[in-house]
């Protein structure tokens, strides 16, 4: 291994690397609002929001990211959608990622225990003041965990963007590829970078977890 | 409003799930201040009764009125949550499973639906919790969680939960089933000395000793019907119909049998003991 060049080139990999936060961080948001939109929607007494919500998530679901992020990129100016590839690739994966955290959401909503939200009703609560108070709060609980899953998987799954050429971790390693033609190192140190920031983000999440653990 | 009208009059009512009729046309009244058991056997629909009184679980057929007002008023959406919100603040109801928020301290377990619903301070709600929790013997448990909690101690802050909206009346699906017999006791204490301060209650209960000394009259339900109503000494000791004496002949079998095992491991303990 080449130690010498890794040590010379790693200040550039470094800079993609905050690149690969900044896209972590702005999907995983973008992702949380459209999911939590989509799993209210997908519980909504209101069919048509339901259907939304239920197609949202299935068409997401349904297709590789790489095609979601390739309509919006290429695709999109031919329908008058002028974004630059970063912005394509926030918006893409954040909505992407948004499916898979809408289910997450739900799933923990629903398994907060159907008695709860009886015993809230039945001390007079509204529908909706029994979910703020009893629901919500518990299932906030149950789906730190699940959640931090979703946002590993998006971590990694920044790494798309590079095909619509965001200089990010992923597109630097192949550029100093082109020059350097050491694909092992280039690609170990990207390697290296991605798993410090996916084991950073680990910890926050399970001390988030402990953090608002009940008694 | 203005005619003489019984606390709690339910009408007709009827529930069916499918094809499944669970409550056929039961009526029956409870008068201010009294204290009913409805027993009977597991699947009679006693449950499907007492919560279709708060409507949690809606009637098909029939109507629940609560001191001369109709829960069960068919409203547009809306309209109707607001009404049926403000008639459930009237009515406490205490679960097998206790229910309370895990999430939540003793305390504000107890203050919750106080402060939101009747904009309580801060200060009048702890003053109102300490109330309630000191009347149920859990003052001390004030700030601890539910999961800190015994099963009868659980069931006691639930107890203290619903008495803190001030309820007209309570409804107790088998409170104390899901205990364990020690814990027994120290809930139907509770249950006493409600009681004993006139609190209107209904009560599904398994335990007949406890209907026959708390209660002023106890309702005998059997798919879906009520068989045979009256005061306790009488249902239990001369019931009239065929089926209600069936019933309390298997449930006493039953409960000597129960009686019979816990005996007998309480021996096989002892002698252990003595082994040692
Ligand atoms: N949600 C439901 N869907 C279908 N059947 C139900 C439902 N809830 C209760 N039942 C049925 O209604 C009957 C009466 O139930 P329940 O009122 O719980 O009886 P009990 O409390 O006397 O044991 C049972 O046969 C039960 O299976
Ligand atoms: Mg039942």
């Amino acid at each position: 291994m080449d130690i010498e060049l890794i040590l010379k080139v790693y200040p550039y990999f470094l800079e993609a690397a905050v690149v690969t936060i900044e896209l972590s961080v702005l999907t995983v948001l973008l992702g949380l609002i459209c999911g939590a939109l989509a799993a209210a929607a997908r519980m909504s007494r209101f069919r048509l929001l339901r259907i939304i919500g239920a197609v949202y998530v299935s068409v997401f679901r349904g297709t590789p990211a790489l095609i979601q992020l390739f309509l919006l990129y290429f695709g999109g100016p031919q329908i008058g959608i002028q974004l630059d590839a970063f912005e394509a690739g926030v918006i893409g994966l954040g909505l992407n990622i948004g499916a898979y955290m809408a289910e997450t959401m739900r799933g923990a909503i629903v398994s907060v225990d159907g008695g709860q939200t009886e015993a809230a009703r039945t001390l007079g609560l509204s529908r909706t003041q029994a979910f703020r108070k009893v629901t919500l709060p518990q299932a906030m609980r149950l789906m730190i965990r699940p959640l931090g899953v979703n946002i590993n998987a998006q971590i990694k799954g920044t790494a798309l963007v590079a095909a619509i050429s965001v200089v990010e971790l992923t597109y630097t390693a192949q550029r100093y590829i082109g020059s350097t033609y050491k694909p092992f190192e280039m690609f170990f140190l990207a390697g290296v970078l991605y798993i410090l920031i996916i084991t950073v983000t680990g910890k926050g999440i399970s001390y988030l977890d402990r953090k608002v653990r009940l008694p | 409003m203005t005619e003489a009208h019984k606390f709690v009059d339910i009408r007709h009512a009827q529930k069916a799930y499918g094809d499944l009729e669970v409550l056929k046309d039961i009526s029956l009244t409870v008068d201010r201040g009294e204290i009913v058991a409805i027993i009977g056997p597991s699947g009679s629909g006693k449950s499907t009764l007492l919560r279709a009184i708060n409507d949690l679980d809606s009637l098909t057929g029939g109507e629940v009125w609560l001191d001369g007002v109709q829960i069960n008023k068919d409203l547009p959406y809306r309209q109707y949550e607001k009404h049926i919100n403000a008639m459930r603040q009237q009515v406490g109801m205490v679960f097998q499973h206790f229910n309370l928020f895990p999430h939540l301290s003793v305390r504000d377990n107890v203050t919750m639906a106080p402060k939101l619903l009747k904009g309580l301070s801060d200060k009048e709600a702890d003053k109102l919790a300490e109330e309630q929790l000191n009347h149920v013997g859990m003052l001390e448990r004030i700030d601890y969680y539910p999961s800190q909690l015994s099963g009868g101690q659980k069931q006691r802050v639930a107890i203290a939960r619903a008495l803190a909206m001030q309820p007209k009346l309570m409804l107790f699906d088998e409170a104390t089933s899901a205990l364990d017999p020690e814990l027994v006791e120290e809930v139907n204490l509770v249950m006493k000395r409600l009681a004993e301060e006139h609190m209107t209650m209904i009560i599904v209960t398994h335990e007949m000793d406890f209907a026959a000394s708390v209660c002023d009259r106890v309702i005998f339900m059997d798919k879906g019907v009520v068989v045979e109503q009256g005061p306790p000494s009488v249902v239990f000791q001369n019931p009239t119909e065929e089926r209600t004496k069936e019933f309390l002949r298997k449930h006493l079998a039953q409960h000597h049998a129960q009686n019979a095992a816990e005996a007998a491991a309480l021996t096989a303990a002892q002698t252990n003991e003595g082994a040692k």
